[in-house]
């Protein structure tokens, strides 16, 4: 099981004649994601990697019933990539592309909702569900099949918190990148709720960085709606005010979106925040440790309570 | 990208939102000739692009065409938090009878332009929300549907009770909405919109951030770029595609990637260092990057160690390490540097740095205390 992506999912590559869309297309198909058609207007008939190439995503979709896009298409026509996709009918868009301006970005999302579609991305790696299916470029060597959600909004970074969780034998889901821009389609909270309901889903990795609200969001929606153990990552301790740290969604403005900031709201939520990304794999087992503690504690008073009362009942009966 | 004051006010100007006359001065005997045009008394601003210019001494009122001359001899080459005074504007001084706060900024959170509005204009707009929140009114933009007149009328409502300058201030809103997708702004203030003694409504701060990922498409705005207000090793790392801060630390970093950059950074602070840079170096094993990366961090006397953090995923870490082979033979730091490779062909990348004598660490703890171990050293 997983998030958003599985082995039904039937990809199809805007962009694919370009040299990313290209390799990317082959990784893809070789990690086992059905991929089945690609998009670069003016080469339908060709294919790449023995995927067949259409002019557009409407034909693609015609053709391949495919459901689910794959964005790997300058800044400058990304957007209308988006548009293109979602009205083709396409319900799952991952938008890898960084460079989207972001008044682009708001002008775009309220189309994606109202088509009832999901955006991940601009600026992200995409995401993969171990086993079934990788749209996007995350590297498929470094995951293993288990029961842990990942979610970040960082590329290499992530992958260095998966590997350190492979590493350590907790395999994971699905591992998602929602992007590092200001404006995306996707955030923390929809995939804490969709990892909520995943069934396979048994422990939750979070990893945030300085910026914007969304990690503080993701904190109060953990306490209220959240089961599953979760932990956290939050980069950018060390960032100066006023600058952006290579992603344009990396920046403290106006004395808001500080690491601190975020790492306080996570602790109030109950979610313990690792000092290093290689300690996410320790603070999990040891947060799911306290979890079977505490629970077998309260299964203990509860089993004391009911034999307490079942004595009491006892005792009374005699009387 | 941020524009100066005088650039922001020509784009309000040329959308017809009232602003002050005024021309930029390089020099003392510029910003005399620009108070006699104006025949008025004159405010002496400093352009540069930092908040708090005021607080510094860097805006001044000047009487005469003399005085404007000497206040521009103090604020020119004054420093204002760290950047260099190369340009003021000299413009007519307006008599301040009330101040109002406008801005525009892009909201994360509800992904949509949000328009603030403040009758306590003229202070640090922080300090309204965190004293005063209930002087801020806020209206989210839907993007699709626009800012309608009545709406943009509703927040002017809000800075005065004259009809005449409720409706210049809906036009001013109106514009400044126009302006803020036009221009692909981030952040839109007049800070003060102020009324003068005739009850005019006028713009007499402007502030306009515009975003970089929209520059392509913006070539008249990307012209207004003042490079001599940015920190040179930050262009040099633009022009050549890298991504790069300067900090003031003294552990030069070379990563893959904002995300761990930031962590590297982090990293860095907590075992008792000190970063000197960010620098995300991008997906490519490319020898020229990394030799041009190597160059712009050690532009910086303050480094004392380089540590280089590549997690190869697609990239492959011997490819990488090939890359800084090649880098090493066109330009080799003279201060120590020390590799950490992990993920796709890491083994033999470890093989390859071992047989130049470059020394790699396994994780990312261990780098990272090498590293400040090297610096401590040299």
């Amino acid at each position: 099981m997983s998030i958003f992506i599985n082995k039904k999912s039937k990809v199809v590559v805007q962009g694919i004649t370009g040299r990313d869309g290209s390799f990317h297309a082959e990784q893809m198909k070789a990690y086992g994601t059905n991929v089945v058609a690609g998009v670069t207007p003016g080469k339908a008939g060709s294919k790449v990697a023995g995927i067949p190439v259409f002019n557009s995503v409407a034909e693609a979709v015609k053709e391949t019933k495919a459901n689910t896009s794959v964005i790997y298409v300058p800044p400058a026509f990304a957007v209308d990539a988006i548009y293109e996709a979602v009205g083709a009918g396409i319900k799952t868009v991952v938008c890898i592309t960084e460079g989207v301006p972001a008044n682009d970005m708001m002008k775009v999302y309220p189309i994606v909702k109202e088509a009832g579609a999901r955006l991940i991305g601009p600026n992200c790696p995409g995401l993969i569900s171990v086993d079934q299916s990788k749209v996007g470029i995350m590297p498929g060597n470094i995951v293993k099949k288990g029961g842990v959600g990942v979610v970040s909004r960082s590329g290499t970074l992530t992958y260095e918190a998966i590997w350190a969780l492979t590493c350590a034998g907790m395999g994971q889901t699905t591992c998602i990148g929602i992007g590092g821009d200001q404006v995306i389609g996707t955030n923390f909270i929809d995939c804490l709720e969709a990892f909520e309901a995943d069934k396979a889903t048994k422990a939750i990795v979070m990893i945030g960085e300085i910026g914007g609200s969304d990690e503080e969001d993701a904190a109060k929606f953990i306490k209220k709606n959240v089961t599953k153990p979760v932990v956290s990552f939050i980069a950018g301790q060390a960032a100066p005010p006023g600058k952006r740290m290579g992603h344009a969604g990396a920046i403290i403005s106006g004395g808001s979106g500080t690491a601190e900031d975020k790492i306080k709201a996570l602790k109030k939520a109950g979610v313990p925040v690792a000092g290093s990304p290689t300690e996410l794999p320790i603070l999990l087992n040891e947060l799911i440790a306290k979890r079977k503690e505490a629970d077998k504690t309260k299964k203990a008073k509860a089993g004391a309570k009911t034999k307490t009362a079942a004595k009491k009942k006892t005792a009374s009966k005699k009387k | 990208m941020k524009i100066h004051e005088y650039q922001a006010k020509e784009i309000f100007a040329d959308a017809g939102i009232p602003v002050p006359p005024g021309d930029i001065a390089m020099t003392p005997v510029e910003a005399f000739e620009i108070a006699e045009r104006l025949n008025k008394p004159v405010m002496v601003k400093a352009q540069v692009h930092v908040g708090g210019r005021g607080k510094a001494g860097g805006v001044k009122y000047a009487e005469s065409p003399e005085a404007a001359k000497v206040l521009a001899t103090n604020i020119l080459g004054m420093d204002i938090k760290g950047l260099e005074v190369k340009k003021v504007l000299v413009t007519s001084a307006e008599d301040i009878i009330s101040e109002s706060y406008v801005g525009i900024i892009l909201d994360r959170a509800t992904k949509r332009p949000v328009i603030m509005v403040s009758p306590a204009g003229g202070v640090d707009i922080e300090e309204v929300a965190a004293k005063t929140p209930e002087k801020i009114f806020k209206l989210a933009v839907d993007p699709v549907v626009g800012l309608r007149p009545y709406q943009a009328r509703n927040l002017a409502f809000k800075l005065y009770r004259d009809i005449t300058q409720v409706r210049t201030a809906t036009d001013i809103i109106m514009k400044l909405y126009d302006i803020f997708w036009k221009v692909d702004s981030s952040l839109i203030e007049i800070n003060p919109l102020i009324t003068n003694a005739a009850a005019e409504v006028v713009a007499i701060d402007a502030k306009l951030n515009v975003d970089d990922n929209a520059l392509f498409r913006l070539k008249n705005i990307e012209k207004m770029r003042d490079i001599d207000a940015e920190v040179p090793a930050e262009v040099e790392a633009r022009e050549a595609d890298l991504s790069y801060v300067k900090l003031d630390g003294y552990i030069g970093c070379m990563v893959n990637g904002a995300g761990l950059a930031m962590a590297t950074m982090d990293l860095v602070k907590r075992y008792g260092g000190d970063p000197a840079n960010f620098l995300d170096i991008g997906g490519s094993s490319n020898p020229q990057k990394v030799v041009t990366a190597l160059k712009i961090i050690t532009s910086d006397p303050n480094v004392r160690a380089i540590l280089i953090n590549i997690f190869g995923g697609i990239t492959r870490c011997d490819d990488v390490a090939n890359g800084i082979v090649e880098a090493f033979k066109e330009f080799k730091p003279d201060i120590p540097v020390v590799v950490r490779l992990t993920g796709t062909n890491a083994a033999e990348a470890a093989k390859i740095l071992q047989s130049i004598n470059l020394p790699s660490e396994e994780t990312l703890d261990d780098v990272v205390k090498k590293a400040i171990e090297l610096a401590e050293a040299e």
